[in-house]
């Protein structure tokens, strides 16, 4: 391959990253817009929830204990070494709820339920489902998007709750019912140290989790037909899902970063 | 409605060019649908007829010429007047395009549930209408996927004709069809025209179908209007492309297989060809 032929690749890789980009943004315009637009449908919404909320819960709980373990065996043993167990509710509790928490949440999302949105909404772009709305003078970005992402900004932060407190109580298995601590040394250290500014930081960035992996979903399932990488049909929409899971993860981890450093 | 009569047309489309980047789909269009007439968009794979129907639709924007839907020149319409023209449209797509996830019935009423305040038993009642008109009323509660291919066209049809439309786009109504399925959705795309004096334009590559439905018959080539009129008219064309579309001649470059692939190959043709 030519050093031109190179250049002209690498161009035109950047001008799809950035016309994806403003596609996604655009999206968003148009979803904020429609939000004010009647008719307002209660019932999209709460299939949405059910559909990214309810149906992450086994996997958000399942996820949850195990990383609140995995912390509450690596606190332990780190904290051992200076004395200090009884800081292990501050440890878990710290780390739970300004970063593991929304950031597994988030993660666990996006690859449920994310992926899952990105396909249903990639196969109606392919199967004329999304040109059959636009011909009953019905908006698809109103009647598709909007009530997804609306869902996972109500779904993400109540799934991050729940996630903390499951994380909570698996560093309270290791550390007072494996390890045989005081579980009010636990409760206490755990108490003492979580301010109302942790707290939050683990729900601003679960607001924004919410409403960043299903907007990245849907608009790249929404948006399939235009994809530049030549494939349509089944093949496209594989293309696209896994694109969209690897863009919102990717997405989440940098904008974990850059919400911690602002709002630290 | 008598053959001399003045007809108003419902789709007017002038001068009509459409780009997809370097390449020419549509180069110069112009056609017209009368009111109340079955409008048959005829022509060969990649002559620009999905293109044609899209644009027709609003779901693509031409790169120049006027397409008047309606009374709305759909090239220049907001969004909101494009809405307006489409609530006095239905279209019946080529694979159906149910919603997988709704029943039949909900398929059909969805376009009355964001459109209307009516009340539940109303659209019930709408949505039986329209249900036995297509012959699906028993089938209403089963789900796109248990549908063979001729139920989901007439769910389609149903579900196209729920807001009483003015106008009706079919896409290649017989595709993948029977030649039973396919000659009663050919009976009632007629009894559509005759009781409620739809416009009805059909895109299609079934003959059979299309001269037993036509007023109007419009046959593209390559981005072109090759030849538009009445059936009659169309069957007696002098134009070869239309006589080999009509009595189904392959095209002559495509027999030609040395030929083809020598100037795949960009090599020059035998000598006994120049001769």
């Amino acid at each position: 391959m030519s050093i031109v032929t190179k250049i002209e690749n690498l161009g035109a890789g950047t001008l799809d990253v950035v016309e994806q980009a403003g596609r996604t943004f655009n999206l968003l315009l148009l979803v904020l817009w429609q939000l004010f637009q009647p008719p307002y449908r209660l019932y999209p919404i709460v299939r949405q929830v059910y559909f990214i909320g309810v149906r992450s819960l086994t996997v958000i709980v399942v996820s949850g204990l195990t990383i609140g373990m995995v912390l509450g065996l690596a606190f332990y043993n780190i904290l051992e070494r200076f004395a200090s167990v009884n800081l292990l509710g501050a440890g878990v509790v710290l780390s739970v709820v300004r970063e593991l928490g929304p950031v597994m949440t988030a993660l666990m999302v996006v690859g449920r339920a994310g992926s899952a949105i990105c396909a249903e909404l990639g196969i109606m772009r392919i199967s004329e489902q999304v040109d059959a709305l636009e011909c009953m003078a019905i908006h698809p970005d109103k009647y598709l998007v909007l009530p997804r992402v609306l869902a996972g900004l109500l779904s993400v932060p109540l799934l991050t709750a729940i996630f903390d407190f499951v994380a909570i109580f698996g560093g309270y298995f290791v550390g007072v019912i494996m390890f045989g601590m005081s579980d009010g040394a636990y409760m206490n250290s755990m108490i003492d140290i979580l301010d109302w500014e942790d707290v939050r930081l683990g729900l601003v960035k679960s607001l924004i989790f919410g409403v960043l992996i299903t907007l990245i979903c849907c608009a790249k399932g929404y948006y399939m037909h235009l994809s530049k990488q030549g494939t349509q049909g089944a093949e496209g929409v594989s293309h696209v899902t896994t694109d969209a899971v690897v863009l919102a993860s990717i997405s989440v981890l940098f904008s974990d970063f850059i919400i911690g450093a602002l709002m630290s | 409605m008598s053959e001399h009569a003045p007809i108003n047309p419902a789709i007017s489309v002038r001068d009509l060019v459409v780009d997809y980047g370097v390449r020419r789909i549509l180069d110069g269009v112009s056609l017209d649908v009368p009111a109340g007439r079955i409008m048959v968009i005829m022509g060969g794979s990649g002559t620009g007829k999905s293109t044609l129907l899209r644009c027709m639709l609003g779901l693509k924007k031409p790169t120049s010429g006027s397409i008047n839907v309606l009374g709305t020149n759909l090239a220049k319409a907001s969004q909101k007047q494009l809405y307006a023209m489409r609530k006095q449209t239905g279209v019946a797509f080529q694979g159906g395009a149910l919603f997988t996830s709704m029943s039949v019935a909900e398929n059909i009423q969805l376009a009355l549930r964001e459109h209307t305040r009516l009340d539940e038993n109303t659209i019930q009642i709408m949505t039986r209408i329209k249900l036995d008109m297509v012959n699906m009323l028993p089938h209403e509660h089963l789900m796109p996927s248990e549908l063979s291919g001729g139920m989901t066209k007439r769910t389609a049809l149903a579900r196209a004709l729920i807001m009483d439309p003015k106008l009706l786009f079919f896409d290649e109504p017989s595709a993948g069809l029977d030649p039973v399925t396919s000659a009663e959705l050919d009976e009632l795309i007629l009894m559509l025209k005759n009781t409620l004096q739809m416009t009805i334009v059909v895109v299609t590559h079934e003959l059979e179908s299309a001269f037993k439905i036509a007023d109007r018959i419009t046959i593209l080539g390559t981005g072109r209007v090759l030849e538009s009129g009445t059936p009659q008219q169309i069957r007696t064309s002098p134009k070869p492309e239309i006589q080999a579309l009509l009595n189904r001649k392959p095209r002559e470059n495509v027999l030609d297989t040395d030929a083809h692939l020598r100037a795949l190959m960009g090599e020059a043709p035998e000598p006994e060809d120049k001769a």
